[in-house]
Protein backbone atom coordinates (compact mmCIF):
# COMPACT_ATOMS: atom_id res chain seq x y z
CA UNK A 1 0.00 0.00 0.00
CA UNK A 2 1.65 3.86 -0.74
CA UNK A 3 1.74 5.89 1.63
CA UNK A 4 -1.18 8.37 0.01
CA UNK A 5 -3.51 5.15 0.14
CA UNK A 6 -2.91 5.09 3.83
CA UNK A 7 -3.21 8.87 4.30
CA UNK A 8 -6.72 8.35 2.58
CA UNK A 9 -7.66 5.43 4.24
CA UNK A 10 -6.91 6.86 7.47
CA UNK A 11 -8.53 10.26 6.79
CA UNK A 12 -11.43 8.30 5.62
CA UNK A 13 -11.72 6.02 9.05
CA UNK A 14 -10.90 8.72 11.43
CA UNK A 15 -14.50 10.75 10.12
CA UNK A 16 -16.24 8.07 10.44
CA UNK A 17 -15.36 6.57 13.57
CA UNK A 18 -16.16 10.06 14.68
CA UNK A 19 -19.17 10.18 13.14
CA UNK A 20 -20.12 6.51 14.51
CA UNK A 21 -18.83 7.81 17.83
CA UNK A 22 -21.06 10.87 18.22
CA UNK A 23 -24.24 8.27 16.69
CA UNK A 24 -23.40 5.73 19.00
CA UNK A 25 -23.40 8.55 22.29
CA UNK A 26 -27.06 10.28 21.29
CA UNK A 27 -28.15 6.41 20.66
CA UNK A 28 -26.55 5.73 24.44
CA UNK A 29 -28.32 8.93 25.92
CA UNK A 30 -31.68 7.54 24.64
CA UNK A 31 -30.95 3.96 26.10
CA UNK A 32 -30.44 5.85 29.64
CA UNK A 33 -33.82 7.70 29.14
CA UNK A 34 -32.83 10.95 30.06
CA UNK A 35 -30.94 10.24 33.05
CA UNK A 36 -29.61 13.64 33.71
CA UNK A 37 -26.99 14.21 36.81
CA UNK A 38 -29.00 17.00 37.94
CA UNK A 39 -30.60 15.76 40.39
CA UNK A 40 -27.70 14.55 42.01
CA UNK A 41 -25.18 16.94 44.25
CA UNK A 42 -21.92 14.51 44.18
CA UNK A 43 -20.16 16.73 47.28
CA UNK A 44 -22.61 18.29 48.88
CA UNK A 45 -20.39 19.44 51.58
CA UNK A 46 -19.09 23.18 50.70
CA UNK A 47 -16.21 23.18 52.65
CA UNK A 48 -15.32 19.75 51.25
CA UNK A 49 -15.48 21.49 47.76
CA UNK A 50 -13.49 24.57 48.97
CA UNK A 51 -10.43 22.36 50.16
CA UNK A 52 -10.75 20.27 46.73
CA UNK A 53 -10.47 23.59 45.01
CA UNK A 54 -7.10 23.88 45.80
CA UNK A 55 -7.86 27.40 46.24
CA UNK A 56 -9.04 28.08 43.07
CA UNK A 57 -12.82 28.42 44.95
CA UNK A 58 -13.54 31.30 42.34
CA UNK A 59 -14.38 29.37 39.43
CA UNK A 60 -15.69 26.19 40.95
CA UNK A 61 -18.05 29.07 42.47
CA UNK A 62 -18.79 30.81 39.03
CA UNK A 63 -19.89 26.47 37.64
CA UNK A 64 -22.17 25.90 40.76
CA UNK A 65 -23.65 29.17 39.98
CA UNK A 66 -23.73 28.82 36.51
CA UNK A 67 -25.14 25.05 37.33
CA UNK A 68 -27.96 26.82 39.59
CA UNK A 69 -28.68 28.97 37.13
CA UNK A 70 -29.51 25.97 34.90
CA UNK A 71 -30.76 24.24 37.37
CA UNK A 72 -33.51 26.81 38.18
CA UNK A 73 -34.19 27.96 34.58
CA UNK A 74 -34.91 23.97 33.39
CA UNK A 75 -37.53 23.36 35.77
CA UNK A 76 -39.04 26.99 35.45
CA UNK A 77 -39.60 25.90 31.82
CA UNK A 78 -40.72 22.37 33.10
CA UNK A 79 -43.40 24.06 35.38
CA UNK A 80 -41.76 21.77 38.06
CA UNK A 81 -43.41 22.45 41.53
CA UNK A 82 -40.03 21.08 43.31
CA UNK A 83 -36.56 22.27 43.16
CA UNK A 84 -35.14 20.17 45.92
CA UNK A 85 -31.38 20.62 44.73
CA UNK A 86 -31.53 24.68 44.23
CA UNK A 87 -30.77 25.86 48.09
CA UNK A 88 -28.23 23.11 47.98
CA UNK A 89 -26.43 24.65 45.31
CA UNK A 90 -27.14 28.15 46.33
CA UNK A 91 -25.05 27.23 49.90
CA UNK A 92 -22.54 25.47 47.85
CA UNK A 93 -22.08 28.32 45.44
CA UNK A 94 -22.10 31.62 48.24
CA UNK A 95 -19.37 29.51 50.80
CA UNK A 96 -16.86 28.67 47.70
CA UNK A 97 -17.30 32.53 46.91
CA UNK A 98 -19.24 34.59 49.66
CA UNK A 99 -19.11 37.40 47.72
CA UNK A 100 -20.80 36.58 44.97
CA UNK A 101 -23.21 39.23 45.79
CA UNK A 102 -25.74 37.64 42.29
CA UNK A 103 -25.88 34.66 43.93
CA UNK A 104 -27.75 36.01 46.93
CA UNK A 105 -30.37 38.00 44.94
CA UNK A 106 -31.15 36.18 42.68
CA UNK A 107 -30.56 33.16 44.34
CA UNK A 108 -33.57 34.57 46.96
CA UNK A 109 -35.36 35.44 44.29
CA UNK A 110 -35.80 32.13 42.43
CA UNK A 111 -36.20 30.45 46.05
CA UNK A 112 -39.24 32.76 47.07
CA UNK A 113 -41.24 33.10 44.33
CA UNK A 114 -44.03 30.09 44.39
CA UNK A 115 -43.80 27.43 42.30
CA UNK A 116 -43.87 27.57 39.45
CA UNK A 117 -42.68 30.74 39.14
CA UNK A 118 -39.80 29.45 41.91
CA UNK A 119 -38.91 27.01 44.66
CA UNK A 120 -41.56 28.46 47.41
CA UNK A 121 -39.16 28.45 49.86
CA UNK A 122 -39.18 31.87 51.40
CA UNK A 123 -37.04 30.49 54.99
CA UNK A 124 -34.42 29.23 52.83
CA UNK A 125 -34.53 32.52 50.69
CA UNK A 126 -34.09 34.51 54.56
CA UNK A 127 -31.43 32.04 55.33
CA UNK A 128 -29.30 32.87 51.90
CA UNK A 129 -29.81 36.54 52.47
CA UNK A 130 -29.10 36.89 56.01
CA UNK A 131 -25.52 34.70 54.88
CA UNK A 132 -25.23 37.52 52.23
CA UNK A 133 -25.92 40.55 54.50
CA UNK A 134 -23.14 38.56 57.18
CA UNK A 135 -20.48 38.73 54.59
CA UNK A 136 -21.41 41.75 52.73
CA UNK A 137 -22.41 43.78 55.85
CA UNK A 138 -22.34 47.13 53.16
CA UNK A 139 -24.42 46.00 50.33
CA UNK A 140 -27.63 47.57 51.23
CA UNK A 141 -29.77 45.51 47.96
CA UNK A 142 -29.02 42.60 50.25
CA UNK A 143 -30.91 44.15 53.19
CA UNK A 144 -33.63 45.80 50.70
CA UNK A 145 -34.40 41.31 49.02
CA UNK A 146 -34.41 40.54 52.76
CA UNK A 147 -37.25 43.37 53.47
CA UNK A 148 -38.86 42.38 49.93
CA UNK A 149 -39.38 38.96 50.88
CA UNK A 150 -40.31 39.62 54.51
CA UNK A 151 -43.28 42.02 53.45
CA UNK A 152 -44.68 40.86 50.37
CA UNK A 153 -43.92 36.97 51.03
CA UNK A 154 -44.17 36.74 54.54
CA UNK A 155 -46.40 39.44 55.60
CA UNK A 156 -44.20 40.14 58.01
CA UNK A 157 -43.97 43.52 58.32
CA UNK A 158 -42.05 44.37 61.64
CA UNK A 159 -38.73 42.40 60.24
CA UNK A 160 -39.27 44.03 56.88
CA UNK A 161 -38.91 47.36 58.35
CA UNK A 162 -36.12 46.20 60.71
CA UNK A 163 -34.85 44.97 57.49
CA UNK A 164 -34.96 48.11 55.83
CA UNK A 165 -33.70 50.41 58.25
CA UNK A 166 -30.73 48.19 58.84
CA UNK A 167 -30.34 49.02 55.14
CA UNK A 168 -30.97 52.64 55.05
CA UNK A 169 -27.55 52.83 57.56
CA UNK A 170 -25.50 51.16 55.21
CA UNK A 171 -23.11 54.00 52.85
CA UNK A 172 -24.82 55.12 49.82
CA UNK A 173 -27.91 53.26 50.53
CA UNK A 174 -30.54 53.78 48.20
CA UNK A 175 -32.84 56.76 50.19
CA UNK A 176 -36.38 54.63 49.42
CA UNK A 177 -34.99 51.91 52.11
CA UNK A 178 -35.65 55.14 54.71
CA UNK A 179 -39.40 55.48 53.73
CA UNK A 180 -39.90 51.97 53.19
CA UNK A 181 -38.81 51.08 56.62
CA UNK A 182 -41.81 53.81 57.97
CA UNK A 183 -44.29 52.24 55.62
CA UNK A 184 -43.61 48.85 56.63
CA UNK A 185 -43.51 49.88 60.70
CA UNK A 186 -47.11 51.61 59.96
CA UNK A 187 -48.37 48.05 58.84
CA UNK A 188 -50.30 49.97 56.53
CA UNK A 189 -50.79 51.00 52.68
CA UNK A 190 -49.74 47.64 51.15
CA UNK A 191 -50.54 48.40 47.74
CA UNK A 192 -48.64 52.08 47.72
CA UNK A 193 -45.78 49.60 49.81
CA UNK A 194 -45.38 47.29 47.16
CA UNK A 195 -45.46 49.80 44.40
CA UNK A 196 -42.53 50.84 46.21
CA UNK A 197 -40.78 47.82 46.69
CA UNK A 198 -41.61 46.89 42.92
CA UNK A 199 -40.35 50.07 41.28
CA UNK A 200 -37.03 50.29 43.30
CA UNK A 201 -36.84 46.69 41.84
CA UNK A 202 -37.42 47.83 38.54
CA UNK A 203 -35.45 50.48 38.89
CA UNK A 204 -31.85 49.24 40.42
CA UNK A 205 -31.72 45.78 39.06
CA UNK A 206 -29.08 44.97 36.38
CA UNK A 207 -31.09 41.92 35.06
CA UNK A 208 -33.38 42.20 31.94
CA UNK A 209 -35.80 38.85 33.36
CA UNK A 210 -36.17 40.88 36.84
CA UNK A 211 -36.68 44.10 35.48
CA UNK A 212 -39.56 42.87 32.71
CA UNK A 213 -40.96 40.68 36.11
CA UNK A 214 -41.41 43.68 38.21
CA UNK A 215 -42.87 46.09 35.26
CA UNK A 216 -45.89 43.13 35.12
CA UNK A 217 -45.93 43.56 38.74
CA UNK A 218 -45.99 47.28 38.25
CA UNK A 219 -48.55 46.89 35.60
CA UNK A 220 -50.62 44.39 37.67
CA UNK A 221 -50.94 47.20 40.41
CA UNK A 222 -52.34 49.49 38.03
CA UNK A 223 -54.87 47.78 36.79
CA UNK A 224 -55.49 46.71 40.36
CA UNK A 225 -56.30 50.54 41.51
CA UNK A 226 -57.26 51.04 37.80
CA UNK A 227 -60.69 48.55 38.23
CA UNK A 228 -61.37 49.79 42.13
CA UNK A 229 -61.43 53.19 40.73
CA UNK A 230 -63.71 52.23 38.32
CA UNK A 231 -66.11 50.02 40.17
CA UNK A 232 -66.41 53.23 42.34
CA UNK A 233 -67.41 55.46 39.95
CA UNK A 234 -70.09 52.37 38.85
CA UNK A 235 -71.37 52.52 42.28
CA UNK A 236 -71.41 56.32 42.23
CA UNK A 237 -73.58 55.97 38.69
CA UNK A 238 -75.44 53.18 40.08
CA UNK A 239 -76.33 55.49 43.68
CA UNK A 240 -77.77 58.20 41.14
CA UNK A 241 -79.50 56.72 38.76
CA UNK A 242 -80.58 53.33 40.09
CA UNK A 243 -78.78 50.92 37.80
CA UNK A 244 -74.99 50.71 36.56
CA UNK A 245 -74.41 52.24 33.24
CA UNK A 246 -74.28 49.98 30.38
CA UNK A 247 -71.54 51.87 28.42
CA UNK A 248 -68.66 54.23 28.86
CA UNK A 249 -70.85 57.01 27.13
CA UNK A 250 -73.40 56.85 29.64
CA UNK A 251 -70.42 57.65 32.40
CA UNK A 252 -68.89 60.49 29.92
CA UNK A 253 -72.29 61.78 29.80
CA UNK A 254 -72.61 62.14 33.62
CA UNK A 255 -69.07 63.58 34.11
CA UNK A 256 -67.29 60.57 35.41
CA UNK A 257 -65.53 59.78 32.61
CA UNK A 258 -63.29 61.51 30.39
CA UNK A 259 -63.07 58.71 27.31
CA UNK A 260 -62.54 55.40 27.25
CA UNK A 261 -60.03 54.10 30.24
CA UNK A 262 -56.95 52.19 29.20
CA UNK A 263 -55.34 49.50 30.88
CA UNK A 264 -51.06 49.91 31.03
CA UNK A 265 -50.70 48.08 27.93
CA UNK A 266 -53.26 50.45 25.85
CA UNK A 267 -55.88 48.21 25.79
CA UNK A 268 -59.12 49.39 26.77
CA UNK A 269 -61.26 48.10 29.81
CA UNK A 270 -64.07 46.47 29.02
CA UNK A 271 -67.81 46.75 31.05
CA UNK A 272 -68.89 43.59 32.53
CA UNK A 273 -71.90 42.72 33.98
CA UNK A 274 -72.78 43.88 37.91
CA UNK A 275 -70.88 47.30 37.43
CA UNK A 276 -67.64 45.04 37.18
CA UNK A 277 -64.89 46.13 35.14
CA UNK A 278 -62.60 43.67 33.05
CA UNK A 279 -59.32 43.45 31.27
CA UNK A 280 -59.35 43.17 27.42
CA UNK A 281 -56.39 40.61 27.68
CA UNK A 282 -56.11 38.98 31.04
CA UNK A 283 -52.71 36.92 29.42
CA UNK A 284 -50.48 39.87 28.94
CA UNK A 285 -51.24 41.14 32.30
CA UNK A 286 -50.29 38.39 34.86
CA UNK A 287 -50.42 38.85 38.48
CA UNK A 288 -53.79 40.95 38.46
CA UNK A 289 -56.00 40.32 41.37
CA UNK A 290 -58.81 42.56 39.66
CA UNK A 291 -60.27 43.30 36.01
CA UNK A 292 -60.40 39.23 35.25
CA UNK A 293 -63.53 37.52 34.62
CA UNK A 294 -65.26 34.89 36.19
CA UNK A 295 -64.11 32.05 35.56
CA UNK A 296 -60.68 33.20 33.73
CA UNK A 297 -58.02 30.31 33.95
CA UNK A 298 -54.16 32.00 33.50
CA UNK A 299 -51.87 29.87 31.60
CA UNK A 300 -49.36 27.51 33.76
CA UNK A 301 -46.33 30.22 33.17
CA UNK A 302 -47.03 34.06 33.39
CA UNK A 303 -46.36 35.73 30.38
CA UNK A 304 -43.74 38.20 30.93
CA UNK A 305 -43.74 41.05 28.25
CA UNK A 306 -40.14 42.06 27.90
CA UNK A 307 -38.34 45.43 28.36
CA UNK A 308 -37.05 47.33 25.89
CA UNK B 1 27.05 35.95 34.65
CA UNK B 2 27.43 35.41 31.04
CA UNK B 3 27.71 31.46 31.53
CA UNK B 4 23.95 31.31 33.48
CA UNK B 5 22.77 34.06 30.42
CA UNK B 6 24.03 31.39 27.86
CA UNK B 7 22.50 28.43 29.58
CA UNK B 8 18.89 30.63 30.21
CA UNK B 9 18.97 31.45 26.74
CA UNK B 10 19.16 27.99 25.61
CA UNK B 11 16.72 26.70 28.30
CA UNK B 12 13.96 29.24 26.69
CA UNK B 13 14.93 28.40 23.13
CA UNK B 14 15.02 24.36 24.16
CA UNK B 15 11.20 25.15 25.72
CA UNK B 16 10.00 26.96 22.39
CA UNK B 17 11.19 24.12 20.08
CA UNK B 18 9.60 21.62 22.80
CA UNK B 19 6.58 23.80 21.69
CA UNK B 20 5.64 25.16 24.96
CA UNK B 21 4.10 28.08 24.01
CA UNK B 22 1.44 26.20 21.86
CA UNK B 23 -0.44 25.88 25.51
CA UNK B 24 -1.40 29.39 24.32
CA UNK B 25 -4.02 28.23 21.25
CA UNK B 26 -5.50 26.00 24.15
CA UNK B 27 -5.49 29.26 26.11
CA UNK B 28 -6.85 31.41 23.85
CA UNK B 29 -9.40 28.81 22.60
CA UNK B 30 -10.89 28.62 26.29
CA UNK B 31 -10.90 32.35 26.48
CA UNK B 32 -12.68 33.23 23.82
CA UNK B 33 -15.18 30.25 24.26
CA UNK B 34 -15.93 31.20 27.87
CA UNK B 35 -16.56 34.92 27.01
CA UNK B 36 -18.42 33.74 24.63
CA UNK B 37 -20.71 31.13 26.31
CA UNK B 38 -20.98 32.00 29.53
CA UNK B 39 -23.24 35.02 28.52
CA UNK B 40 -25.78 32.91 27.15
CA UNK B 41 -25.30 29.67 30.40
CA UNK B 42 -25.17 31.48 33.08
CA UNK B 43 -26.43 35.30 34.99
CA UNK B 44 -24.48 37.99 35.82
CA UNK B 45 -21.04 36.38 36.37
CA UNK B 46 -19.23 37.47 32.90
CA UNK B 47 -16.73 39.55 34.33
CA UNK B 48 -16.48 36.97 37.42
CA UNK B 49 -15.51 34.21 35.03
CA UNK B 50 -13.28 35.88 32.16
CA UNK B 51 -11.23 36.60 35.57
CA UNK B 52 -11.82 33.39 37.40
CA UNK B 53 -11.52 31.24 34.49
CA UNK B 54 -8.29 33.73 33.06
CA UNK B 55 -6.19 33.49 36.28
CA UNK B 56 -6.76 29.81 37.08
CA UNK B 57 -6.09 28.74 33.61
CA UNK B 58 -2.85 30.86 33.55
CA UNK B 59 -1.84 29.50 36.90
CA UNK B 60 -2.89 25.86 36.21
CA UNK B 61 -1.30 25.96 32.20
CA UNK B 62 2.01 27.11 34.08
CA UNK B 63 2.44 24.96 37.14
CA UNK B 64 2.04 21.84 34.39
CA UNK B 65 4.55 23.10 32.15
CA UNK B 66 7.06 24.46 35.15
CA UNK B 67 6.60 20.47 37.03
CA UNK B 68 6.64 19.08 33.57
CA UNK B 69 9.97 21.02 31.53
CA UNK B 70 11.69 21.59 35.11
CA UNK B 71 11.88 17.84 36.06
CA UNK B 72 13.31 17.39 32.39
CA UNK B 73 15.75 20.17 32.79
CA UNK B 74 18.23 18.18 34.37
CA UNK B 75 17.63 14.48 33.51
CA UNK B 76 17.11 15.61 29.91
CA UNK B 77 20.74 16.92 29.43
CA UNK B 78 22.01 13.58 31.15
CA UNK B 79 20.53 11.24 28.78
CA UNK B 80 21.59 13.16 25.84
CA UNK B 81 24.99 13.35 27.50
CA UNK B 82 24.97 17.13 26.50
CA UNK B 83 25.49 17.91 30.36
CA UNK B 84 29.35 16.49 30.12
CA UNK B 85 30.56 18.64 26.70
CA UNK B 86 28.65 21.63 28.97
CA UNK B 87 30.78 20.56 32.33
CA UNK B 88 33.89 19.73 30.02
CA UNK B 89 33.55 23.58 29.19
CA UNK B 90 34.46 26.64 31.93
CA UNK B 91 30.62 26.15 33.27
CA UNK B 92 30.26 25.37 37.21
CA UNK B 93 27.39 22.96 38.08
CA UNK B 94 25.69 25.69 40.14
CA UNK B 95 25.64 27.98 37.36
CA UNK B 96 23.97 25.08 34.78
CA UNK B 97 21.16 24.59 37.77
CA UNK B 98 20.88 28.32 38.22
CA UNK B 99 20.87 29.15 34.24
CA UNK B 100 18.24 26.15 33.88
CA UNK B 101 16.19 27.67 36.46
CA UNK B 102 16.19 31.47 35.34
CA UNK B 103 15.62 30.19 31.17
CA UNK B 104 12.47 28.25 32.78
CA UNK B 105 11.40 31.32 34.28
CA UNK B 106 11.45 33.13 31.65
CA UNK B 107 9.70 31.31 29.65
CA UNK B 108 6.74 30.96 31.85
CA UNK B 109 6.71 34.36 32.38
CA UNK B 110 6.65 35.19 28.72
CA UNK B 111 4.25 32.64 28.61
CA UNK B 112 1.85 34.65 31.47
CA UNK B 113 2.68 37.78 29.04
CA UNK B 114 0.68 36.84 25.87
CA UNK B 115 -2.23 34.78 28.52
CA UNK B 116 -2.78 38.24 30.37
CA UNK B 117 -3.15 39.79 26.97
CA UNK B 118 -5.70 37.00 26.21
CA UNK B 119 -6.98 37.82 29.93
CA UNK B 120 -7.29 41.38 29.11
CA UNK B 121 -9.03 41.03 25.50
CA UNK B 122 -11.70 38.52 26.98
CA UNK B 123 -12.29 41.07 29.80
CA UNK B 124 -12.51 43.74 27.27
CA UNK B 125 -14.53 42.10 25.30
CA UNK B 126 -17.29 41.04 27.66
CA UNK B 127 -17.22 44.31 30.05
CA UNK B 128 -16.75 46.73 26.61
CA UNK B 129 -14.24 48.82 28.99
CA UNK B 130 -11.60 48.51 31.43
CA UNK B 131 -12.05 50.04 34.90
CA UNK B 132 -9.58 50.74 37.65
CA UNK B 133 -10.18 48.14 40.04
CA UNK B 134 -9.38 45.65 37.00
CA UNK B 135 -5.95 46.73 37.62
CA UNK B 136 -5.43 44.80 40.56
CA UNK B 137 -5.74 41.74 37.89
CA UNK B 138 -2.49 42.13 37.34
CA UNK B 139 -0.89 41.73 41.01
CA UNK B 140 -2.51 38.47 40.78
CA UNK B 141 -0.82 37.73 37.63
CA UNK B 142 2.30 38.43 39.54
CA UNK B 143 1.59 36.45 42.10
CA UNK B 144 1.04 33.24 39.98
CA UNK B 145 4.52 34.06 38.15
CA UNK B 146 5.72 33.94 42.16
CA UNK B 147 3.87 30.68 42.55
CA UNK B 148 5.77 29.28 39.10
CA UNK B 149 9.58 30.87 40.28
CA UNK B 150 8.80 28.32 43.36
CA UNK B 151 7.45 25.18 41.74
CA UNK B 152 10.17 25.84 39.30
CA UNK B 153 12.45 25.82 41.65
CA UNK B 154 11.35 22.68 43.47
CA UNK B 155 10.79 20.62 39.85
CA UNK B 156 14.71 21.42 39.82
CA UNK B 157 15.09 20.03 43.30
CA UNK B 158 13.46 16.94 42.98
CA UNK B 159 15.29 16.25 39.49
CA UNK B 160 18.47 17.10 41.08
CA UNK B 161 18.38 13.92 43.23
CA UNK B 162 15.28 11.48 41.66
CA UNK B 163 14.22 10.26 38.51
CA UNK B 164 11.76 12.42 36.25
CA UNK B 165 8.79 10.68 37.28
CA UNK B 166 9.55 10.87 40.69
CA UNK B 167 10.43 14.19 40.49
CA UNK B 168 6.89 15.25 38.76
CA UNK B 169 5.25 13.27 41.72
CA UNK B 170 7.30 14.88 44.65
CA UNK B 171 6.71 18.62 42.83
CA UNK B 172 2.93 18.19 42.14
CA UNK B 173 2.18 16.31 45.40
CA UNK B 174 3.75 19.60 47.48
CA UNK B 175 1.94 22.10 45.34
CA UNK B 176 -1.49 19.95 46.22
CA UNK B 177 -0.35 19.97 49.75
CA UNK B 178 1.21 23.98 49.37
CA UNK B 179 -2.63 24.58 48.82
CA UNK B 180 -3.47 22.95 52.15
CA UNK B 181 -0.98 25.20 53.89
CA UNK B 182 -3.12 27.49 56.07
CA UNK B 183 -5.11 24.35 57.02
CA UNK B 184 -2.21 22.70 57.80
CA UNK B 185 -0.95 25.47 60.26
CA UNK B 186 -4.37 25.22 61.83
CA UNK B 187 -3.72 21.73 62.30
CA UNK B 188 -0.87 22.05 63.77
CA UNK B 189 -2.26 24.78 66.48
CA UNK B 190 -4.84 22.07 67.52
CA UNK B 191 -2.01 19.55 68.49
CA UNK B 192 -0.26 19.25 71.30
CA UNK B 193 2.93 18.49 72.58
CA UNK B 194 6.13 17.21 70.14
CA UNK B 195 3.10 16.95 67.42
CA UNK B 196 2.77 20.26 67.91
CA UNK B 197 6.07 21.20 67.24
CA UNK B 198 6.56 18.65 64.19
CA UNK B 199 2.98 19.83 62.67
CA UNK B 200 4.23 23.19 62.84
CA UNK B 201 7.60 22.72 61.12
CA UNK B 202 6.01 20.47 58.30
CA UNK B 203 2.96 23.16 57.71
CA UNK B 204 6.20 26.04 57.35
CA UNK B 205 8.60 23.61 55.50
CA UNK B 206 5.84 23.24 52.43
CA UNK B 207 5.32 25.87 50.24
CA UNK B 208 2.14 28.45 51.12
CA UNK B 209 0.41 28.83 47.79
CA UNK B 210 -2.92 29.82 49.63
CA UNK B 211 -1.05 33.55 50.26
CA UNK B 212 -0.13 33.83 46.41
CA UNK B 213 -3.52 33.12 45.42
CA UNK B 214 -5.67 36.38 45.31
CA UNK B 215 -7.84 35.60 41.81
CA UNK B 216 -11.30 35.53 43.45
CA UNK B 217 -10.45 38.75 45.80
CA UNK B 218 -9.51 40.51 42.82
CA UNK B 219 -12.10 38.99 40.48
CA UNK B 220 -14.53 40.71 42.53
CA UNK B 221 -12.34 44.18 42.56
CA UNK B 222 -10.63 44.15 45.48
CA UNK B 223 -7.73 45.77 46.15
CA UNK B 224 -4.25 44.09 47.16
CA UNK B 225 -2.25 45.64 50.09
CA UNK B 226 1.26 46.58 49.27
CA UNK B 227 2.65 44.74 52.13
CA UNK B 228 0.70 41.55 50.91
CA UNK B 229 2.38 41.92 47.47
CA UNK B 230 5.98 43.21 49.43
CA UNK B 231 6.00 39.81 51.80
CA UNK B 232 4.56 37.88 49.51
CA UNK B 233 7.76 38.91 46.41
CA UNK B 234 10.53 38.02 49.51
CA UNK B 235 8.59 35.01 50.71
CA UNK B 236 8.74 33.39 46.87
CA UNK B 237 12.29 34.84 46.48
CA UNK B 238 13.73 33.22 49.84
CA UNK B 239 11.79 30.11 49.22
CA UNK B 240 12.99 29.47 45.73
CA UNK B 241 16.24 30.66 46.81
CA UNK B 242 16.17 27.68 49.43
CA UNK B 243 15.22 25.13 47.09
CA UNK B 244 17.49 25.55 44.28
CA UNK B 245 20.40 25.99 47.33
CA UNK B 246 19.52 22.48 47.60
CA UNK B 247 19.26 21.72 44.02
CA UNK B 248 23.08 23.27 43.80
CA UNK B 249 24.16 20.98 47.14
CA UNK B 250 22.43 17.75 45.70
CA UNK B 251 23.79 18.35 42.20
CA UNK B 252 27.24 19.34 43.21
CA UNK B 253 27.92 16.44 44.81
CA UNK B 254 26.27 13.73 42.50
CA UNK B 255 28.02 11.33 40.32
CA UNK B 256 28.09 11.86 36.67
CA UNK B 257 30.17 9.02 35.57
Amino acid sequence: MKSSQITLVAGVLLVLCLTGSILTLRRVDELRNHATLEEVLYVSSPQALKRISLGYDGLLADIYWTRAVQYFGNKHVQGADSYKLLAPLLEVTTTLDPKLLVAYEFGSNFLTAKPPQGAGMPTEAIALVEQGIRNNPNEWRLYYDLGFIYYLDRKDYRDAADAFLRGSRVPDAHPWLKIMAARAAQEGGEAQMAGMLWTTTYETTPSKDIKANAAAHLRALRVDEDVTTLEALQARYRERNGHFASSFSELESAGMLRGIPRDPLGAPYKLAAEGKFEVTDPDDLPFIQKGLSIGYIPPPKPKILPVD
Amino acid sequence: MNRIFSIALNTFREAVRDRVLYNLVAFAVLMSGAAILVGQISFGIEKLVVINLGLTAVSLFGVVISIFIGIGLVSKEIDKRTLYTLLSRPVRRWEFVVGKFVGLVGTLVLNTFFMAIGVFGALLYVAHTLKKPDEWVLVALYFIILQFVIVTALALLFSSFSSPLMAAVFAFSLFVVGAFAEDLRGFAGMAKGITRWIATAAAYLVPNFSALNVITSVAHGQSVSGQLIIYNTAYALIYSTMAICGAVLIFERRNLK
